[in-house]
């Protein structure tokens, strides 16, 4: 098996799934000749020519608008947007019209664009470039919002999204993007939708997804150490749809849980799952269920970030309120 | 000003000085001296922003090398009392504007703040990395002045890939509908991160003020004193009432896109060779030395306060405090509500008791 990046399993599954489909076009501001600022679209114009992989005016909205067009034509747009921060223009175009063409077509009109966003944190950058959107998109009917946590989910993923006639939003955690996993591509995993229980426990039930998702499992790896208890961990995969089951069922087994993610905690998917489990799993909880997340405020400095980001401690500490209860 | 075809020019690339029917060179020996002054210390500062970037005190640097021109020609052209909103490359306006304030714009790319000056303090905005977003605050700005009967001016600084955002066209519409006392003040430094002129527009960014209803002028950017000259007629034809102008100066990002980037994957060393040719700093120079204005006293000044003001720059740097923790939360509200302040409470918990743990 081959050890590769979750960068290089995207760059994989678009080329793959460009082969496979002639509809498939890529289009975005620097993906062509720079192949992307995170080089996720590496080789690809060299390889498919200018009119698959466009190199677009810096205009978000328009890259948007254009893919809505594209896909009435018949084509398969995946676009990008270069960061969390500048998708902001384009949402006009997304909640107004992408997730709404289906519906305002009573069922005729598929819209399979799927919108490439590279996501959140912790790689010191400057202002507007280390965003967590995911509540918007996923607060926006009409729209699938997947983000993947290892390489294998992110060649599976992509290619499932760009199968997809719903529109997806795909969230790609940067700071991810360089870790390495051992696995042989094409590979094909859990269906979107699907949530993966990464690690069984007993104890208590760690909920993350993206970038999260390391921070959890080293979490876990050091409650068991420390004789804390044995945690759980869930990888959502998906954050729209949303797998109720599997959250419900490991609320059911560890009677506790704990929500972890970098976005603000208010009206975030913290909240969404801990109203879920508490419906569902009311009897079973020793515990409310708590959330470990960034303050409900702007992305600080990067001199700031550590703080405002959960990580392994203060998910351990949020972890032992909760055992405390 | 009228609709022109021609690009201005007052210097030719042997720093001749050149007539223009409509632009004139009325500065002081005194004034023309300072010019150079502060293009040398613009660059210098942008070479420590580099240094500083590459020993890892800088997270990222975005360098304004061979702008010099456009952005202190056009900055020395406004009033105390204009507005600027400038883009996130605009090092030397700040300078220009506010002096050492320009420590803030490193602080910026540090991560050590978020701009964080008080706009009003030098009638300045904080920089705006979302491109294009600011020349509609611009206009905004001049719409309040003129309602106020204010004379003075509010001046956008954006990119050529700026002028694709919807933003961009909005403002230049906006502004003409309302007369508004605004510049437009593009730097067409050919390239928006990897993309060329020829994949971001199909006509000259200038024309298109004509569609929208107002002058547009292009200007050779890297000849100061036609930036300087061309930005105070457009200045002050916004404060007479006359409504806004756009300023095309044409230009070359000689540097990188920022410290992350790598152009040689997209542009070629002829076409960097032609530009490091025509850089702005060695054409002035020679004009001044034309003018008899040069002289090793002058020269020795100059490098001088350039050495000064670089040291300066790293030494603050180098010394930068990293932010208390309570900026995470100070400065979001003017009355923060009861649950960010929750929040803040049981990090603080967080944290003490991590402390206390060791
Ligand atoms: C809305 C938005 N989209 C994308 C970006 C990412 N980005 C930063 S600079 C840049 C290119 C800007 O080019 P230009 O306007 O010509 O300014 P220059 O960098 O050349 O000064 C891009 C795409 C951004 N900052 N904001
Ligand atoms: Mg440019």
């Amino acid at each position: 098996m081959a050890q590769i990046t979750m960068a290089r399993a995207l760059n994989t599954a678009l080329r793959d799934a460009m082969e496979a489909d002639d509809r498939v076009v890529l289009l975005g501001e620097d993906v062509g000749t720079l192949g992307g600022v995170f080089r996720i679209t590496d080789g690809l114009l060299k390889d498919f020519g200018e009119q698959r992989v466009m190199d677009t005016p810096l205009a978000e909205s328009a890259i948007m608008g254009v893919s809505i067009g594209l896909a009435l034509r018949g084509y398969r747009p995946v676009p990008e947007m270069q960061f969390d921060g500048f998708s902001y223009p384009a949402l006009d175009q997304i909640i107004s019209h992408l997730a709404k063409y289906r519906n305002r077509s009573a069922g005729t009109q598929p819209m399979p664009v799927v919108c490439r966003i590279p996501y959140g944190g912790a790689i010191g950058a400057v202002e507007h470039h280390s965003e967590s959107p995911e509540a918007i998109y996923g607060h926006t009917a009409g729209l699938k919002v997947v983000t993947p946590s290892s390489a294998a989910d992110a060649y599976s993923l992509l290619r499932q999204s760009i199968e997809s006639d719903d529109p997806v939003i795909f969230l790609e955690p940067k700071r991810r993007y360089w870790a390495k996993q051992e696995v042989d591509l094409p590979v094909s995993t859990e269906p979107i939708g699907k949530a993966r229980v990464l690690r069984e426990g007993s104890d208590l039930t760690l909920v993350a997804y993206g970038p999260m998702v390391k921070v959890a499992m080293d979490a876990a790896e050091a409650a068991q150490e420390e004789g804390v208890g044995s945690l759980e961990v869930i990888d959502l995969r998906s954050l729209v749809p949303l797998d109720d089951a599997t959250l419900v069922a490991s609320a059911a087994k560890t009677g506790r849980m704990v929500v972890v993610h970098e976005a603000p905690q208010f009206l975030g998917m913290g909240a969404e799952v801990a109203a879920r489990v508490s419906e569902a799993a009311f009897f079973h909880l020793e515990a409310p269920v708590l959330r470990c997340t960034g303050l409900d405020i702007p992305y600080p400095p990067a001199r700031l970030e550590e703080a405002h980001l959960p990580g392994v401690d203060r998910v351990l500490w949020t972890v032992q309120r909760s055992l405390d209860f | 000003m009228d609709q022109t075809d021609e690009q201005v020019r007052l210097l030719g690339e042997d720093g001749t000085l050149l007539q223009h029917d409509t632009y004139k060179v009325d500065l002081t020996d005194e004034d023309l001296c300072d010019l150079y002054r502060q293009l040398v210390v613009v660059r210098r500062i942008d070479v420590e922003g580099n240094n500083l970037q590459r020993q890892g005190q800088l997270g990222i640097w975005a360098p304004c090398l061979g702008q010099e021109a456009a952005q202190v020609g056009s900055a020395r052209a406004l009033r105390p009392d204009d507005f600027v909103f400038p883009s996130y490359r605009e090092h030397g306006v700040v300078y220009v504007r506010a002096g050492m304030e320009v420590l803030s714009v490193l602080g910026l790319y540090r991560g050590a703040n978020l701009s964080g000056w008080d706009p009003q303090r030098h009638k300045l905005a904080q920089y705006s990395i979302p491109i294009g977003t600011q020349a509609l605050h611009a206009v905004g700005y001049a719409i309040g002045a003129k309602w106020d009967g204010a004379e003075v001016c509010a001046v956008a600084y954006f990119g050529d890939g700026a002028t694709s955002e919807g933003d961009v066209s909005e403002a230049f519409n906006f502004a003409a509908v309302h007369s508004a006392p605004v510049v437009f003040f593009c730097q067409n430094n050919q390239w928006a991160i990897s993309v060329p002129l020829a994949k971001q527009m199909a006509g000259p960014v200038y024309k298109r003020a004509f569609g929208f209803g107002f002058p547009g002028v292009q200007v050779d950017g890297n000849d100061v004193l036609a930036v300087y000259a061309v930005t105070r007629a457009a200045a002050e034809r916004a404060r007479d009432g006359a409504g806004p102008t756009l300023i095309e100066a044409i230009t070359y990002r000689l540097g990188a896109h920022t410290t992350t980037d790598d152009p040689t994957r997209y542009r070629t060393s002829d076409e960097l060779d032609m530009w490091k040719a025509r850089e702005p700093i060695g054409r002035y120079r020679a004009f001044l030395e034309r003018a008899g204005l040069w002289t090793e006293a002058l020269e020795g000044e100059v490098q001088a306060e350039a050495d000064r003001v670089a040291a300066e720059v790293r030494a603050t740097v180098e010394h930068m405090p990293d932010p208390p923790l309570s900026d995470l939360v100070d400065h979001v509200y003017a009355d923060p509500p009861a649950t960010l302040m929750a929040q803040w409470r049981q990090l603080e918990e967080f944290e003490a008791q991590f402390q206390a743990e060791g």
